[in-house]
């Protein structure tokens, strides 16, 4: 009974996706966005066209920025949690619960006028080579980011590496190989792979936070819709336009991780 | 003070209606018509891609403003919603997607022998929910629930960001008024941290409690 439904199932999915049922809705979700379209103010458009390329730029370059920053940042931290002695592994442990266990946005606040304040009190934080940086709001943005997905991911890689069967490690042991060609050629890439699909959700996430840079005035693309609906009183518009831009990059994110995840040689068991 | 009150009244009502949304999507995805199961895809997927302070932005403006034309249209003098009721309808809305997808995972890995026991008892659908599914489902729920309470808790502080007065807002308000950024900002991130942890604490006793009977996880390796 159950395998038949199955069977069934997988037919009427592979052979006729297209339902009357589906039929209608994507007719109604077009009629919904023709209505978008034709019905609401769209003319602020052109006029902040280069402004968002330049927001939709900057939240994907922050993106990319963090991720890889913080996955650098994850592998020690993971690392020390898998195998680290106690010294080691405590400090990692107390940075991720801290991590995981406040919000980013305290997080982000913290970092940005907190530290932000502090500094301007000590002279030679000024006269340094850094003060102009300092003074910017990115920075903070992008090492508030850095910090909390190394937090998350921290956690995931312990997992991962905690995963990698010992006899793994134990044959490239007998194969006389050092101990940094044992991490870098067999440790970090099975635990690479296992990780890869944590990978996936926890970029999205990451995607789904960096509007929060918005908040410490950081124009990246959810600024821009802010600034658009001070402009021009509108308020559904900019908004609906900003869902559908981050669908859109979470989508293409999604596609191209699983695309990635294809190319790994062989499931891990 | 006030502030954290708020955002632990926010979190749980956003988390309980989350619930009741996640039964009835996870129920509607399993069992629902096609039409049924279609939307609910679309709910999800849409939810969960956009993020959540757009959406909470988008429902809060959007929410407000429907209710308040839907009374005028019916004749009504339009209401003025409080931030609470607000904050927690559109958390809920979110948190719902996640949890309809938890909660879906979880019947799915109750053995079917159970649910086709309880059919062959004659049960209604009704106790069936009531006296199997629910409490079976309940411990492989639990962790990605708990997950989602970490998560409502720490998403209280996103409506910061459309003004309502919880412990994130307060925080900057005060640091604000006193310049002392640093400290008002670090003794917030201590009482979400104390949050998140108590909250750890207390799970791991309901995860216990709900998983009574069953093999341990360590035995059942």
């Amino acid at each position: 009974m159950a395998n038949e439904a199955a069977i069934i199932n997988v037919v009427a999915r592979t052979s006729l996706w297209l339902q009357p049922h589906r039929i209608v809705l994507i007719l109604i979700a077009l009629g919904l966005v023709l209505g978008a379209i034709f019905f609401m103010r769209w003319d602020w458009l052109p006029q902040y066209y280069e402004m968002g390329l330049l927001g939709i730029w900057r939240s994907l370059w922050i993106l990319a920025v963090t991720c890889v920053l913080g996955f650098l940042l994850a592998v020690p931290l993971g690392l020390a949690q898998a195998t680290g002695s106690f010294w080691f592994a405590a400090p990692a442990k107390v940075f991720c619960t801290v991590i995981r266990g406040t919000p980013l946005l305290i997080q982000l606040w913290l970092l940005y006028y907190g530290l932000g304040s502090l500094f301007p009190q000590y002279p030679w934080i000024r006269e340094s080579w850094m003060w102009p940086y300092l003074r910017q709001a990115w920075p903070y943005g992008v090492l508030a980011l850095t910090l909390s997905f190394a937090g998350y991911e921290g956690e995931v890689m312990r997992g991962a590496f905690a995963g990698v069967p010992k006899g793994q490690l134990e044959a490239a042991r007998a194969f006389g190989m050092s101990r940094w060609k044992i991490f870098r050629r067999i440790w970090l890439p099975q635990a690479f792979y296992r990780a890869l699909p944590t990978l996936t959700g926890e970029t999205v996430l990451q995607l789904k936070s960096t509007p929060l840079v918005a908040t410490i005035s950081v124009i990246d693309i959810f600024a821009v819709a802010g600034k658009v609906r001070q402009d021009t009183y509108l308020t559904y518009e900019p908004l609906l336009l900003l869902a559908l831009i981050y669908m859109t990059i979470t989508g293409i994110l999604v596609f191209a991780f699983s695309r990635i995840e294809a190319r790994i040689p062989n499931k891990i068991g | 003070m006030v502030g954290l009150l708020h955002s632990i009244e926010i979190a749980l009502g956003a988390t309980c209606l989350g619930l009741l949304i996640g039964t009835g999507g996870a129920f509607g995805k399993l069992y629902g018509g096609p039409v049924v199961r279609d939307l609910l895809a679309v709910y999800t997927t849409i939810v969960r891609a956009v993020p959540e302070l757009v959406l909470i932005l988008l429902l809060y403006y959007a929410g407000t403003d429907l209710i308040n034309q839907a009374l005028t249209a019916m004749g009504y003098q339009r209401v003025d919603i409080s931030g609470l009721a607000a904050g927690i309808a559109v958390l809920g809305f979110v948190q719902g997607a996640y949890s309809t997808e938890v909660i879906r995972g979880a019947i799915l890995a109750i053995p079917q022998g159970q649910i086709e026991a309880a059919r062959a008892y004659g049960m209604s659908p009704g106790l069936m929910l009531r006296r199997i599914t629910l409490p079976a489902m309940l411990p492989f729920a639990i962790p990605g629930l708990a997950n989602l309470w970490l998560i409502a808790t720490k998403d209280t502080a996103l409506l910061a960001v459309v003004g309502f007065y919880e412990l994130a807002l307060a925080t900057r308000q005060a640091a604000g008024v006193t310049k002392a950024y640093f400290t008002f900002f670090f003794a917030a991130a201590v009482l979400y941290l104390l949050l998140s942890l108590v909250s750890n604490f207390l799970i791991g006793r309901v995860e216990a409690w709900s998983r009574r009977g069953m093999p341990s996880l360590k035995e059942a390796r």
